[in-house]
């Protein structure tokens, strides 16, 4: 049952999908106060608001677990959070340049 | 079984007081956290700190380790004692990922059910799980299927909590960018009862092509092209993902001279440029030949390249 003949397929979450609070909450096992905290903070960006409710783009779940990662892991608060994956991002979009004009 | 120090994996004394402890997770979480660190095996490094910090965190943990540790040194097998544990509660441990050895201290047991404490859940739901894979770069440029190898926590008869190994075999998407993941849905933890089983979520990262680098969505050729052809302008032949094109290389370019072909990047929506970035390749002068031609050159043409230096 593991390696079926035909291959499985899905789409690519990050381009398929909008998220409101409650789905990054529900996907990632998280209060929604926390989303909303992340926000506030700075940490999540919200792409669009309608009709009363916060829109987020698939790439808010990468996001989400890094900071929920991160928060754990090295006992950050979510300013030390904010600050950690502004810096991750620079450096990744450093690393990025870099490679490609090696 | 080996025997972990777990001292020597945090590099404190046994007397290290809790703070002390605290301070030196923190140090080596930082230095070996695999979304910041760039040191070699951050990840397996990153496992072992974390575990050794579950136990010497814990007052009851630490004391019942300390017990078997004045027996026992580092990479020594290792049978946990039968009477192990005993007069010590433990309860709600982290990750899914500890060694044999802590497993067989601290059991699976009490951390099956952990995960989902810290929050929202979808009752009748299974979990997600979520998996990175390395991914050659043509998938995403021309899509199809590859197989993945995953492990995936499950619970077993006895209630432990254990890792398997799962192959799936998944159509790519084509023009998916590193950093993005494929959801398939369903293939996640299974549900209790009758409900519906949760998503896997995987997330791509890509090899090192050979001839192409990856920018986002774009990719980077180095392209040698010769002298003359750099200075008078040629018609050259380039590989791209979608077959070899011919390629019109301006007068007067030089090394670092950076061509774009639009849209042929990762095909992603909207799709990514190549950029084709020339380099000069010098022919050898290892013959009569070959020295004449250069000092010819270099009598028709006046030339300092170093003029800019002021020398």
């Amino acid at each position: 049952m593991s390696s079926e003949d035909r291959p499985l397929t899905g789409a690519i979450f990050e381009e398929s999908a909008v998220l409101t609070v409650r789905d990054l909450s529900l996907l990632c096992a998280v209060e929604e106060r926390h989303i909303v905290e992340y926000v506030e903070e700075g940490v999540l960006h919200v792409a669009e608001v309608s009709a009363s409710e916060w829109h987020f783009t698939g790439a808010a779940l990468r996001r989400t677990r890094l900071a929920l990662r991160l928060e754990r892991d090295l006992e950050l608060n979510l300013a030390g959070v904010a600050l950690a994956l502004q810096l991750i991002e620079e450096l990744e979009h450093l690393r990025g340049k870099l490679e490609a004009r090696r | 079984m080996e025997f972990k120090d777990y001292y020597k994996v945090m590099g404190v004394a046994r007397d290290a007081t809790e703070a002390q402890i605290k301070q030196a997770y923190r140090k080596l979480a930082r230095k070996y956290h695999p979304d910041v660190s760039k040191e070699k095996n951050a990840e397996a490094h990153f496992k072992e700190v974390g575990e050794a910090y579950e136990v010497l965190k814990s007052p009851e943990k630490r004391a019942a380790y300390d017990q078997l540790g004045r027996d026992h040194t580092a990479g020594q097998d290792f049978r946990p004692p039968p009477d192990f544990g005993s007069g010590f509660e433990f309860s709600g441990a982290g990750d899914s990922s500890y060694s044999d050895f802590f497993d067989s201290l601290f059991g699976g047991q009490a951390r099956a059910g952990s995960r989902s404490a810290r929050g929202a859940s979808r009752p009748g739901r299974g979990e997600d799980h979520h998996a990175k894979v390395l991914l050659d770069l043509d998938a995403t440029l021309h899509g199809g299927a590859r197989p993945f190898t995953l492990r995936v926590p499950e619970i077993d008869a006895e209630g432990r909590l254990v890792s398997k190994e799962r192959t799936l075999n998944v159509q790519v998407p084509k023009g998916i960018l590193a950093g993005q993941n494929i959801r398939l849905a369903g293939q996640g933890a299974r549900a209790p009862g009758e409900g519906t089983p949760g998503d896997l979520f995987i997330e791509v990262e890509f090899q090192p092509h050979p001839l192409y680098r990856v920018d986002g969505r774009d990719l980077y050729l180095d392209l040698p092209v010769a002298p003359w052809e750099a200075a008078l302008g040629a018609t050259v032949k380039a590989p791209t993902p979608t077959g070899t094109v011919d390629l019109k290389i301006p007068a007067a370019a030089h090394a670092g001279t950076k061509l774009r072909l639009k849209g042929r990047g990762i095909p992603a929506s909207p799709a990514g440029d190549f950029y084709v970035v020339l380099q000069i390749a010098l022919p050898a002068a290892n013959d009569d030949k070959g020295r004449a031609a250069y000092l010819a050159l270099a009598q028709a043409l006046p030339f300092n390249p170093r003029a800019a230096l002021g020398v």
